[in-house]
């Protein structure tokens, strides 16, 4: 059972929380309590803040060889997204069809199931990102 | 810092060893380098052993022991270790022994690397793997291991127009090496189509760009280079050992299309041997998956960055060609036993340098380097071995 | 002091399945289903989505076009049938994700389909005795039919979020009525996944009673007739109800038509009337008034009399999407993606 090892990061992964380092401005995110350019000369200086949640496609994938908690959604698009802070994160994207994805695509942070401990344990929520513009309705089913 | 030489190589066949526990493999590979050095157990001062995840490949933990246990030199006490950094692992271990001698700590070490991958099924296999990558930060929203290497591939496609072809072009090329070692676990040629058609794992990459789950171990025995020539007419040097770090998360990096890591630790290996990557005649580098052969041979030096897709499409890294990469068939068609691996690319260097190479031999051979990853780049080691 | 809405916020899946598509399954008329009952087609939640990630969006909509601080938040509530765990509420996610914790108060609700504007209710009165300086009530479902059932061509998913305050309002509400019975029209026992009802009894014994009580109670109670509203909104469930009760009442097809939205993303349960009066609000004007009842099976409503106030002018809306927008993203879907998104397909426990 991993409770407390989701429940720790719940705020991050609900919020975007980032920390800013009060020494050199550089944005980390998960936060940090360290600056990784500054050490310790960035200790006791770092800011947590949240990020806007927009950002843009960098790289992306289809992912069709899941692992099983995965089972319903796949296959299913996982990317790497630059946020206009200028930080880099990892996550899924949701309501999009693969083929309109492109690197450079404009998205937003949105709060979705990632994941649950079987149909009896703990449901961890956390970040998808979906694209900023509304999509134009897709009329026929796939 | 004294030299430090490879005396003796000992390697099992890389597959599906359903018969073979990690325990058996682990001996029969140290036990045949010990055969091949012509070294007695007695004369062993430590054990270094490469594994990636024996804990959850098959519950056990705390496998320097048991492979000293089972190898019969925990009679005599020797202290064993056992070296952990995902998939270089066995690099890390190399490179843990050759501290050991070059410091004067140990004369005579054995290092060895194994893993036991099939005692669970495949599911299971591929979320061990992705602890490779940040678990709390990638791996748990779903970006599977090889999924982080898709997004390298596709950003490679997008940042300098390497094309898929070029990418699959390099599973090609390490069939054919592997179609002439008597030890790969894969045989057999295989065409573009074929690795073009393979079942998408992660687009754009497919079965066919991702080396297999294999069981396997691989073993050296080195020795300070004054010892050496007690055992062997022609030692094996190990010119260089380097070792770098870099961000566990590939979303941490300033640039994904290159491992800084691996680009860290060729220079310092290069300066450490004194020479440069144009004298290199043959790699082993780390292709888990294809786009990683195309990123090596770039950070490595062998051609500038972004041209790797084309020099794996002219040949230029086949067997004969300009530098020859993976002439064991590589983690893809080799096999790749995850902490088995970066001791097994020591054991081709050693046959390749030696002479002993049979049909995959690269003619005139003096200068060979292997490259071993872990993660998505997170650790990178590189070994420069030559002719003493 | 006066009380009411400051500021609201909705979101609806986009996933969509169409009556016919679930006859073809079962071997019915799914195009007579959907003509009975004024139903075209429903919103289904992706298998990444359920109450409370859909609580979460509508608050966070809701936040997007106020500029209330989330600190001065002292009370939460969502209100749902479909709440994800039996035992841990939504509302605590809720208040996480849209940074109010820790101090307030948050309880989960279930009165069927009218358990979010119970909150409103219970906001109200907080807000009003000064225990509360804001409060937020959430309506939201992703209620399942049985399959085959006539309940599964409108069951969906949708939810809409209502800051609750008396400062800064865009709408006052001038008074609620509430009108309860032990009526057992439609029930689900701990347990069971899908729902049970009684059939013919769902309609005059239960909807049409109440609906007409509460109706009729509020208007004595405000002195009012239905031509003094420029909306009305009543609970849902089909196309039909709310049109023949409103009719019953004498309240005219225009007065509802902007609010009846189970037409194109069926019945939301907790959401329909949270989700239709925020559909008036997207198009309301100062000065419109606005008649609300909404309907919990078990059985009971819940009325509303609004006023929209001068503020809405300025209301900045366009921060978050409107009903007419949520309605219109969608993506078509078939019954055996329905189906496995709804978790009706039985899987295999654990790994290999």
């Amino acid at each position: 059972m991993t409770t407390a090892r989701f429940w720790r990061d719940n705020a991050t992964r609900y919020n975007l929380m980032a920390t800013r380092c009060g020494s050199c401005g550089k944005v980390s995110f998960p936060p940090r309590h360290v600056c990784p350019i500054c050490h310790r000369r960035s200790l006791g200086k770092m800011e947590m803040f949240r990020l806007s949640g927009k950002g843009e496609v960098y790289s992306f994938s289809l992912v069709h060889d899941a692992p099983a908690a995965f089972e319903l959604q796949k296959p299913y698009i996982v990317a790497m997204i630059k946020m206009d802070e200028g930080v880099m994160m990892t996550a899924q994207l949701s309501d999009c069809e693969y083929p309109e994805v492109k690197i450079g695509m404009r998205v937003k942070a949105t709060l979705r199931k990632i994941g649950e401990e079987g149909t009896g344990g703990v449901i961890h929520y956390g970040y998808k990102f979906m694209p900023e513009r509304i999509a134009p309705p897709v009329e026929t089913p796939l | 810092m004294r030299e430090v030489a490879v005396i003796g190589i000992g390697i099992t066949k890389f597959g599906e060893l359903w018969d073979s526990s990690f325990r058996e493999m682990g001996i029969m590979a140290g036990l045949a380098a010990l055969a091949d050095a012509k070294v007695s157990s007695e004369e062993v001062d430590a054990i270094y052993v490469g594994n990636m995840s024996a804990g959850r490949y098959i519950e056990q933990e705390h496998v320097a022991a048991l492979i000293a246990d089972y190898s019969g030199l925990a009679r005599d006490h020797i202290p064993a270790t056992r070296v952990e950094a995902a998939g270089a692992s066995g690099g890390l271990a190399m490179r843990q022994a050759y501290l050991a001698i070059a410091s004067g700590m140990h004369d005579m070490v054995v290092v060895g690397g194994a893993e036991k991958m099939t005692d669970v099924g495949d599911s299971e296999s591929n979320a061990i793997q992705s602890s490779a990558a940040d678990q709390q930060w990638e791996s748990v929203f779903g970006a599977t291991f090889p999924s982080l290497h898709a997004m390298i591939a596709r950003r490679h496609m997008f940042q300098y127009g390497t094309t898929r072809e070029q990418i699959a072009q390099v599973a090609v090329k390490n069939h054919l090496h592997g179609s002439l070692n008597p030890n790969a676990q894969f045989q057999r040629e295989i065409d573009l189509k074929t690795v073009l058609r393979s079942p998408p794992v992660a687009e754009p990459l497919g079965l066919f760009d991702c080396a297999p789950n294999s069981d396997g171990a691989a073993a050296v025995v080195l020795c300070s280079l004054d010892k050496a020539r007690r055992y062997a007419e022609a030692p094996i040097k190990i010119l260089a050992s380097a070792q770098a770090s870099d961000t566990l998360a590939l979303h941490s990096r300033a640039d994904i299309c290159t491992f800084e890591a691996t680009r860290f630790a060729a220079r310092k290996a290069f300066k450490q041997a004194n020479i440069g990557p144009q004298d290199i005649h043959l790699a082993e580098v780390h292709d888990n998956f294809t786009i990683s052969e195309i990123l090596a041979i770039e950070d490595l030096g062998f051609f500038t960055k972004g041209q790797g897709g084309k020099a794996v499409e002219d040949g230029l890294t086949k067997l004969g060609g300009q530098v020859a990469v993976n002439t064991s068939g590589g983690l893809k068609a080799r096999g790749d036993p995850i902490g088995a691996t970066g001791v097994a690319q020591i054991v081709e260097l050693v046959q390749q340098l030696r002479g002993q190479a049979g049909k995959r031999q690269v003619q005139g051979a003096r200068y060979a380097l292997a490259q071993n990853v872990g993660g998505t780049g997170a650790t990178a080691i590189v070994h420069i071995l030559g002719v003493a | 002091m006066s009380v009411g809405i400051v500021s609201y916020g909705a979101y609806v899946p986009r996933f969509r399945i169409v009556p016919p598509e679930i006859g073809r399954v079962w071997g019915s008329d799914g195009e007579a289903m959907s003509k009975g009952l004024m139903i075209f087609s429903k919103s289904v939640p992706g298998p990444d989505e359920d109450v409370i990630t859909i609580s979460v969006e509508a608050a966070r909509n809701m936040m997007r076009r106020t500029s209330t601080s989330p600190k001065d938040i002292g009370a939460l509530y969502v209100g749902s049938e479909s709440h994800p765990y039996a035992v841990k509420p939504s509302g605590t996610i809720v208040a996480e994700a849209i940074e109010a914790s820790p101090h307030l108060t948050v309880a989960d609700l279930e009165f069927a389909c009218k358990a979010g504007t119970a909150g409103i209710q219970m906001c109200m009165g907080l807000v009003g005795s000064g225990m509360v300086k804001y409060g937020v009530a959430i309506g939201a479902d992703t209620s399942q039919g049985a399959p085959g059932d006539p309940l599964e061509y409108s069951a969906s998913a949708g939810g809409a979020a209502y800051l609750i305050g008396s400062q800064d309002l865009i709408a006052t509400i001038n008074g609620t009525y509430s009108y309860t019975t032990d009526t057992p029209d439609f029930w689900r026992r701990e347990g069971q996944p899908y729902p049970s009802h009684g059939g013919r009894f769902t309609g005059e014994p239960a909807y049409f009673k109440h609906v007409s009580a509460c109706a009729k109670g509020m208007m004595e109670r405000m002195g009012t007739k239905p031509s003094d509203y420029d909306f009305a909104v009543f609970h849902q469930p089909n196309g039909k109800f709310p049109t023949r009760v409103a009719k019953m009442l004498g309240f005219t097809d225009q007065q509802i038509e902007v609010g009846l939205i189970t037409p194109h993303i069926g019945n939301t349960y907790s959401g329909a009337v949270p989700l239709g009066l925020a559909a008036i609000l997207d198009v309301a004007n100062p000065g419109d008034r606005i008649f609300a009842v909404a309907y919990g099976s078990g059985a009971g409503c819940d009325g509303f009399d609004i006023t929209v106030t001068e503020n809405i002018a300025h209301y900045n809306r366009d921060a978050a999407p409107t009903i007419k927008q949520l309605i219109e993203r969608k993506k078509m879907i078939d019954y055996a993606t329905y189906a496995k998104y709804r978790g009706k397909i039985l899987m295999k426990e654990g790994g290999e």
